[in-house]
């Protein structure tokens, strides 16, 4: 046994992790199975958590079921470590795991995330769990499950094409713009998680593990390193990611996903990476946006800045 | 200034403090004891522990305490409570038929072997707010008149009454010697055997077992139902210990119990017969089984060659949407912080607009 | 445990053979080496395992059962195994049902791969749930020295070379055919020692 392990404390009212074995074990071999399958939902017994459903029990029943005492974890919301979810989600594994966390994304063994792929890209060995509330992306197209399970089963992806294609002949856009559907290692329509389909291209042959977990609608499935992963679009309309004419006001990012943040109630906004880790070294290794002075600015970057994050890191 | 939800750790921390302040109200009112509200809000425990599926009549009180009567939300703490718990046996079937009854009726005979028994209902009080019950000293310690002679030991089902004819189905398991179904341990898949549905509606959101109960009687689901029997009381638990080999008691559980009978139409191989509809739960609650026990039958149309129309009848709408621990969850997620998703919507309907205006600018110069 | 498990005597508790002694740890620590196996699939992966297990179980074999069996799993274990005093190790730590019938079997664990059955005699899976599929834990006399395969598909950054020794000569015919048939097919996880190598179904193998 290592070392970390020795040393491992946390609330013993539970079993490490708050799972029991049995139950681990459970979703273990279903991750193994989703990773074999890439994109195929793989059915498994969720439990429920102390945590309501659509909140990320399928995301932390996973990750209770890969941690162990010598991980490192990092929790994200919206792409932020300190959203209130992200915080309650972290203070979970502190108690039931007395796991080490942090927000720095290279620093991290395993990431919990919604809604958001951080912008650093991430390296081998590191495993990235999304919480997914609805992990069928057919869903919206059939409400049916003996229904989709089937459009997988024979991969009859038609439908799917059609309602995109529907969008294009209204808007002259494919209208979607997160939960963007991916074709994965050829076979399988997935939906990547409500990220926003800026974030889809990092999906395709990252290097880490990437691991979906869906509490409520008890589907777990996966996409291996290096796997193929397509988001769906026609020759003569181009899967696009979404581009900002503005830079972080920050940090001055450019490549960055931002959040609008609204300042008054006079149209005054500011458009700041919503990768708070992300934005905050690039700030500290010096980089400025153009509203870095600005006082309103400043009182943001004060609201989320480190006294508040640090407390709860203890 | 911004703030919403930036701030983390704190914040939390002080709300929660605020809520066992609220919780715990006006400190010149005494605190409410977990034992109080076993006793004097038994129903609302029967509720708790039949859709938190755990039969614990403190754990259910102490859930109702700390959810501040909020039920669905006590049901949610009991659910999450049993996931921790290890499961030591699965127990043998119980056996219904002999429950030490409280209560007992049936509506399509006018006596049955065994007798009515009106036991504790609210079902013929007048529903008239009794304010002696708001009384500073309460209500003393009622006492109900105890019968002249203990009640029959046999308390056959209504139903099996009609099987001695052959005039209802046989209740006949789903495939031979398989394994239950178990909704706890497995995820739901489809088509869903009876054991699965009726899982799932025992632990379902009693209002919404009601209301499509209900719709089934108003013309949603062809269903020409009597309440064949209504029962309630105690009945034994057993288990067969593996180094034992034969069943020991472990204890007993009071539970409410509903046969509908159904009409049949028969079919060229079946002689009319009734059909069942079956309804059970933790403690004391007959408005859940009977509504249970009209879903199950409304559910059971694949089987009967019924062609399901109805929501009752449609077996994933209903089961998927059936447990309120899941509904509230999802419909409460979307309190999180969307503002990811929200902006990458701002963006396109920013940019969707632009085109439009450019269009129009566009053929008002041509 | 039901009704189409092959009986095996009590297990002989004298010769029986400890498990995990920390068995929350060490079998997180096991799982998270056999998820970055069939993840990283090609690559040789060591795990950090004190066990002794009975033969011819070896350390990586029996850590993989001890981690990812129970009661849920039926297994198929072939006539070398069947033969010692691992039925009984397996039955008493993870109490796994054990099956005759290979393709009943969730898993499988296979220490002669050399008579092993044909991977068509596995469980495959079925079209609206490819996921019902066996997993083969195959126990070779080493990860490497074998003849050289070129393998390329989700996992592998291109292409990589591996060379696993001890399999029959038409496995990786037989290999084509169970990858021809995805995303249905068995999965397969190559043992040796500490050490495993994972062949998910999606991987192409060519010589």
């Amino acid at each position: 046994m290592n070392a970390a392990a020795e040393k491992a404390s946390w609330d013993e009212a539970y079993n490490f992790a708050y799972l029991d074995e049995q139950t681990k074990r459970m979703i273990r071999r279903a991750l193994l199975k989703a990773v074999a399958i890439p994109g195929y939902q793989v059915p498994f017994g969720g439990r429920e958590m102390p945590l309501a459903y659509g909140w990320g029990t399928g995301g932390m029943q996973v990750t209770a079921s890969v941690i162990g005492p010598s991980d490192t974890l990092k929790v994200i919301d919206q792409g932020a470590d300190d959203t209130t979810n992200a915080v309650s989600i972290r203070r979970f594994f502190k108690r039931v795991a007395g796991i080490a966390t942090t927000e720095a994304t290279e620093e991290a063994s395993v990431i919990q995330t919604r809604h958001r792929i951080p912008e650093k890209p991430l390296k081998e060995g590191q495993v990235l769990v999304y919480q997914v509330p609805q992990p069928e992306p057919l869903r919206k197209l059939e409400p049916r499950e003996t229904e989709t399970r089937k459009m997988h089963g024979y991969a009859e992806y038609g439908l799917m094409h059609v309602r995109l294609y529907e969008d294009i002949s209204r808007f002259g856009h494919i209208a979607t713009t997160y939960s963007y559907p991916v074709m994965v290692n050829g076979r399988y329509v997935m939906s990547p998680s409500p990220i926003p389909k800026f974030d889809n291209p990092k999906m395709e042959n990252n290097q880490a593990i990437q691991l979906f977990g869906a509490g409520r609608e008890k589907r777990i499935y996966a996409i291996p390193p290096y796997t193929s992963v397509k988001s769906l679009d026609f020759e003569d309309h181009p899967f696009e990611v979404q581009r900002w004419p503005q830079a972080c006001a920050l940090c001055g990012a450019r490549d960055s996903y931002l959040d609008e943040v609204v300042l008054d109630d006079k149209g005054g906004r500011m458009f700041v990476c919503s990768d708070t880790h992300f934005c905050a070294d690039r700030q500290e290794k010096g980089h400025r946006g153009p509203m870095a002075a600005d006082p309103a600015a400043g009182a943001f970057a004060r609201s989320s800045d480190t006294s508040a994050r640090k407390e709860g890191e203890r | 200034m911004y703030v919403a939800v930036k701030g983390g750790e704190r914040a939390i921390l002080n709300s929660h403090k605020l809520i066992t302040e609220t919780r715990r109200g006006d400190g010149a009112v005494p605190e409410v004891s977990v034992r109080q509200i076993g006793e004097q809000l038994g129903l609302a425990v029967d509720r708790v522990m039949t859709e938190g599926s755990v039969y614990d009549r403190e754990l259910a009180a102490l859930a109702i305490k700390q959810a501040q009567g909020d039920l669905v939300e006590a049901i949610f703490l009991l659910r999450a409570y049993r996931t921790t718990l290890p499961r030591f046996a699965v127990s043998e079937p119980i056996d219904t038929a002999k429950m030490l009854v409280r209560r007992r009726i049936s509506a399509a005979y006018k006596d049955i072997p065994g007798g009515q028994v009106l036991g504790p209902t609210y079902d013929y009080t007048h529903r008239l707010l009794d304010f002696a019950l708001a009384a500073e000293d309460g209500v003393g310690l009622p006492e109900a008149p105890v019968a002249d002679a203990p009640l029959d030991d046999g308390m056959p089902h209504v139903a099996d009454i009609l099987d001695h004819e052959g005039l209802i189905e046989e209740e006949r398991p789903d495939g031979d010697g398989a394994e239950v179904f178990d909704l706890t341990r497995e995820p739901m898949s489809f088509p869903a055997g009876r054991d699965q549905r009726l899982q799932n509606l025992a632990r379902g959101d009693e209002g919404f077992v009601l209301a499509l109960g209900y719709s089934t009687q108003r013309g949603y689901g062809g269903n020409h139902p009597f309440a064949g029997e209504i029962r309630m009381g105690e009945v034994s638990v057993e288990i067969v210990p593996e180094e034992l080999g034969f069943a020991i008691d472990i204890g007993d559980v009071v539970i409410s119990e509903c046969h509908m009978i159904n009409q049949f139409e028969g079919s060229k191989e079946k002689p009319p017969q009734f059909t069942r509809g079956y309804g059970l739960s933790f403690g004391h609650n007959e408005r859940k089984v009977m509504a249970m026990a009209l879903v199950d039958r409304a559910l059971r149309a694949r089987e009967m060659g019924e062609t399901a129309m109805y929501p009752a009848q449609d077996e994933e709408f209903v089961l998927y949407h059936a447990d309120n621990v899941e509904a509230a969850g999802f419909v409460s997620h979307l309190k999180l912080p969307h503002y990811v998703d929200f902006q990458a919507e701002l963006n396109l309907i920013r940019k969707l607009r632009q085109e439009h205006q450019d269009r129009l600018e566009k053929e008002a110069a041509e | 445990m039901n009704d189409g498990n092959a009986t095996l005597a009590t297990p002989d508790m004298e010769g029986l053979k400890p498990g995990f002694t920390e068995p929350v740890f060490e079998a997180q620590e096991a799982f998270r080496t056999v998820l970055n196996t069939l993840s990283y699939a090609g690559r040789v992966h060591t795990l950090a395992t004190e066990l002794d297990p009975p033969a011819p179980l070896d350390p990586a074999t029996a850590a993989m059962a001890l981690t990812l069996f129970d009661f849920d799993t039926p297994v198929w274990l072939d006539a070398t195994i069947q033969g010692g005093a691992a039925p009984d190790f397996l039955r008493f730590h993870c109490g796994a049902p054990l099956v005759a019938a290979a393709g009943e079997a969730r898993f499988a664990m296979i220490a002669d791969p050399s008579n092993m059955p044909p991977l068509d005699r596995f469980a495959i899976g079925e079209d609206r749930y490819p996921d019902r599929s066996a997993t083969l834990l195959i126990q070779v006399p080493a990860l490497t020295g074998g003849p050289g395969m070129t393998w390329c598909g989700p996992g592998i950054d291109g292409e990589i070379t591996v060379a696993i020794a001890g399999l029959p000569t038409d496995f990786w015919a037989q290999w084509a055919d169970n990858h021809a048939l995805y995303p249905l097919g068995v999965d397969v996880i190559f043992a040796a020692g500490r050490a495993l190598v994972g062949l998910p179904r999606g991987i192409q193998v060519e010589g």
